[in-house]
């Protein structure tokens, strides 16, 4: 038997080379924000009128929601399917989407031509209307991620409140609301975590829904009547590549050693369903008859290749190959495909199917949407680096055998 | 314990399940809505009279507070040589197409067709487009959070969005003159209009008459009024003498835009049962599988 494993606080420094390099990114990203949000969307951006929409709601947000798949796959694999051995797991996957969302929500608000106004939404919306399905439910659900990851804001502070100097005088009080609200969660936490698998189903089949209304404006070859399913069906796909992606990037920058038995199981339940949704994809080509446009050479048909067969079809054979599952290096790149895959489906939906009837130019983004995109990003793991230094949140060996008092599983199983 | 548990995880379950549904039928209440009455206006443009004077387009542009810019430059026909679309300094604008068939170039003037099931409104996340009572379909600038679905719903490319501002960018369209209207005049353009290119009236009357025209002109028309039928009918309809998609007009097919995702939206959400009913399948397998836990260690 192993030492056993205990989510602790990562002991590391800040600063590396690569952090450095992160910085340097997410600086460049802040200077184009600036320039956006103080010249307007035209400076900075390649969209006009026949192409609203660009890289911003493409990658930061539909791709984005659908990379973070890996906090609902794997709340409702170890809490409502109740498998015990993946609980290691939970806690970065829960951290991990609940950045993603919040990333997904700022990008949205980059985008949003009077983000300002945002809270029309929930007090005006407009039920037709998919995107605000969307936008209620990831409104939801990031709201629902921040209580499912206060359990280990409560671990990591309660009976550790000292504050200094004036503060100090509210302590106790800190302390009790903090024991009282984990012990609230503790008896709630089983409604949180169905409500965000349900949540999670409803907007990640929307936004497939979101561009069907484009209607001719959207390549045969991907305007399906099944796309809220695909869409779903992708994610919940690329859940747990994504998970073993965080995990094995982690373990190797902290230094630590790499969960390769825990990933191996979780990655076997990739091929199928990788599976189920190239089944789907490919069974609605057929029905649809829409083959017929891989016939033409042109940057749809080759995209479509590209996405199929990269992000779906490699992966799949590869997650199903047992030698794939015990290599590390083998697995992340597998991980890294089907995350590949699932990022081209979104683009491809949204920008290269996306063709106005009148366009006098076609889009590509501008060097201030890719900086900002990739400030985001940078800012986005910057903050799980930090996050995971401050809190229990990555399984280590524990240094001394205690009782298992506070494990991620509170609330749902005593 | 284990019994008690349980119990709690039941009664918490009802109690904050019921909040849920609650709070999620309060957000869903408002839906725009959607007034097709016989007396709705409308717009027939016969594209064979219009003689690309641009009038309408200065009309238009005094209508709703655009720069309109020196007289002149209106006179200067180069400017049909070039394709134009509405965009935000100009709602409606005129295209000139050579023809071989036809002994002098054609002139077509395009704006919002006004759709009488418009995408942007089943789109708008915030209700902020409506498909008005006179057949207009107007943009409230109150309500809109500059997400621009709207631009990606619309099959005809119509509404333009202000890059160029910072702060309070409009989403420009035509919007029929629905503040002239009210008041009891006539749309700008179709007042401007020196030839009567424009005709405005109840839809009814203009199909009427549209169809007459073709009938009695069998070799001045094509036998297809645009916009009749068109993404289930326009408030503006074209009459053409040749085929539409030589002068730009985009096929929409015949089906209303929002009849491809409001189903589906509608489908989802009847009486929230397929998220409830998800919501209680979950829940059942993880009450299930944590009966069994206890039993195992008990």
């Amino acid at each position: 038997m192993e030492t056993p494993l205990e989510a602790q606080p990562v002991k590391r420094p800040f600063l590396t080379p690569g952090v450095i390099v992160l910085l340097i990114i997410a600086a460049n990203g802040l200077i184009w924000s600036f320039l956006r949000f103080y010249l307007g969307l035209g400076a900075v951006t390649n969209l006009d009128n026949q192409h609203p929409w660009g890289i911003w709601i493409g990658i930061d947000v539909a791709s984005g929601v659908a990379l973070a798949a890996g906090g609902f796959t794997t709340s409702a694999l170890v809490h409502i399917f109740h498998r015990e051995d993946f609980h290691h797991i939970v806690r970065p996957a829960i951290m991990t989407a609940m950045l993603g969302y919040t990333f997904v929500a700022l990008g949205v608000m980059f985008d949003l031509g009077r983000y300002y106004n945002i809270w029309h939404v929930p007090i005006m919306g407009n039920s037709n209307s998919v995107l605000f399905e969307v936008g209620i439910c990831v409104m939801t659900y990031v709201s629902t991620l921040y209580v499912e990851f206060f359990p280990v804001v409560t671990e990591r502070f309660m009976g550790r409140v000292h504050m200094h100097g004036l503060l100090r005088k509210l302590n106790k009080i800190t302390d009790l609301t903090l024991r009282w609200i984990d012990g609230f969660l503790q008896k709630t936490m089983f409604f949180f975590i169905i409500l965000g698998v349900v949540l999670s189903c409803l907007h990640q089949s929307s936004l497939g829904t979101l561009m069907m209304i484009a209607g001719h404006k959207i390549h045969p070859l991907w305007q399906s009547p099944i796309t809220p399913l695909l869409f779903l069906l992708s994610a919940i796909s690329v859940g747990y590549p994504m998970v073993i992606i965080e995990s094995l990037t982690a373990s190797k920058s902290f230094g630590l050693k790499p969960e390769m038995d825990v990933l191996a199981r979780l990655g076997r339940f990739v091929g199928p369903l990788l599976g189920v949704y190239l089944g789907f994809k490919l069974g609605d080509m057929v029905i649809r008859g829409t083959y017929v446009y891989l016939m033409d050479i042109n940057l749809e048909s080759i995209m479509w290749v590209i996405e199929v067969l990269f992000g779906v079809i490699i992966p799949m054979r590869m997650f199903f190959w047992d030698k794939v599952l015990h290599s590390r290096t083998l697995l992340l790149a597998a991980s890294y495909l089907a995350a590949f895959g699932v990022l081209m489906f979104r683009i491809n939906v949204f920008l290269i199917a996306y063709t106005p009837p009148y366009s006098f130019k076609s889009y590509f983004p501008s060097l201030g949407e890719i900086s900002i995109t990739l400030g985001l990003i940078a800012i986005e793991i910057l903050l799980y680096r930090v996050l995971v230094l401050i809190f229990p949140v990555i399984a280590q060996p524990a240094k001394s055998i205690k009782p298992k008092t506070k494990f991620a599983l509170r609330g749902v199983i005593k | 314990m284990g019994s008690q548990s349980r119990r709690d995880f039941l009664k918490t379950a009802g109690l904050l399940g019921g909040t849920m549904v609650g709070l999620d039928v309060k957000d869903a209440r408002a839906t725009p809505k959607n007034v097709l009455t016989d007396e709705r206006k409308g717009v027939l443009v016969d594209t064979t009279v219009c003689i690309g004077c641009r009038r309408c387009e200065i009309a238009c542009k005094e209508a709703h507070d655009l720069p309109v810019g020196p007289l002149e430059q209106y006179d200067d026909r180069s400017v049909l040589e070039v394709f134009r679309r509405p965009d935000t300094h100009a709602l409606t604008v005129i295209n000139q197409y050579e023809q071989d068939s036809l002994q002098q170039a054609l002139d077509v003037k395009v704006q919002c067709m006004h759709c009488d099931h418009p995408a942007c409104v089943s789109a708008c996340i915030v209700g902020a487009f409506s498909k008005q009572e006179n057949g207009a379909v107007i943009w409230d600038q109150s309500r809109c959070i500059g997400c621009r679905y709207c631009m990606v719903a619309c099959p005809f490319q119509v509404p333009a969005f202000e890059y160029d501002k910072a702060l309070q960018p409009r989403i420009m369209k035509c919007d029929f003159c629905y503040d002239r209207q009210m008041d009891g005049k006539l749309p700008a353009c179709v007042e401007a209009c020196p030839v009567e290119a424009l005709t405005f009236g109840k839809r009814y009357d203009l199909l009427e008459e549209a169809h007459r025209r073709i009938d009695e002109n069998k070799d001045r028309y094509v036998n297809h009024v645009y916009g009749e039928k068109e993404v289930g009918g326009t408030a503006w309809l074209y009459l053409s003498p040749v085929e539409f998609e030589k002068i730009d007009f985009p096929d929409v097919g015949t089906e209303p835009v929002p009849g491809a995702t409001e189903p589906i939206q509608h489908a989802l959400f009847k009486f929230f049962i397929p998220p409830v009913s998800l919501y209680a399948l979950l829940g059942g397998i993880m009450w299930l599988g944590k009966n069994n836990k206890n039993e195992e260690e008990e």
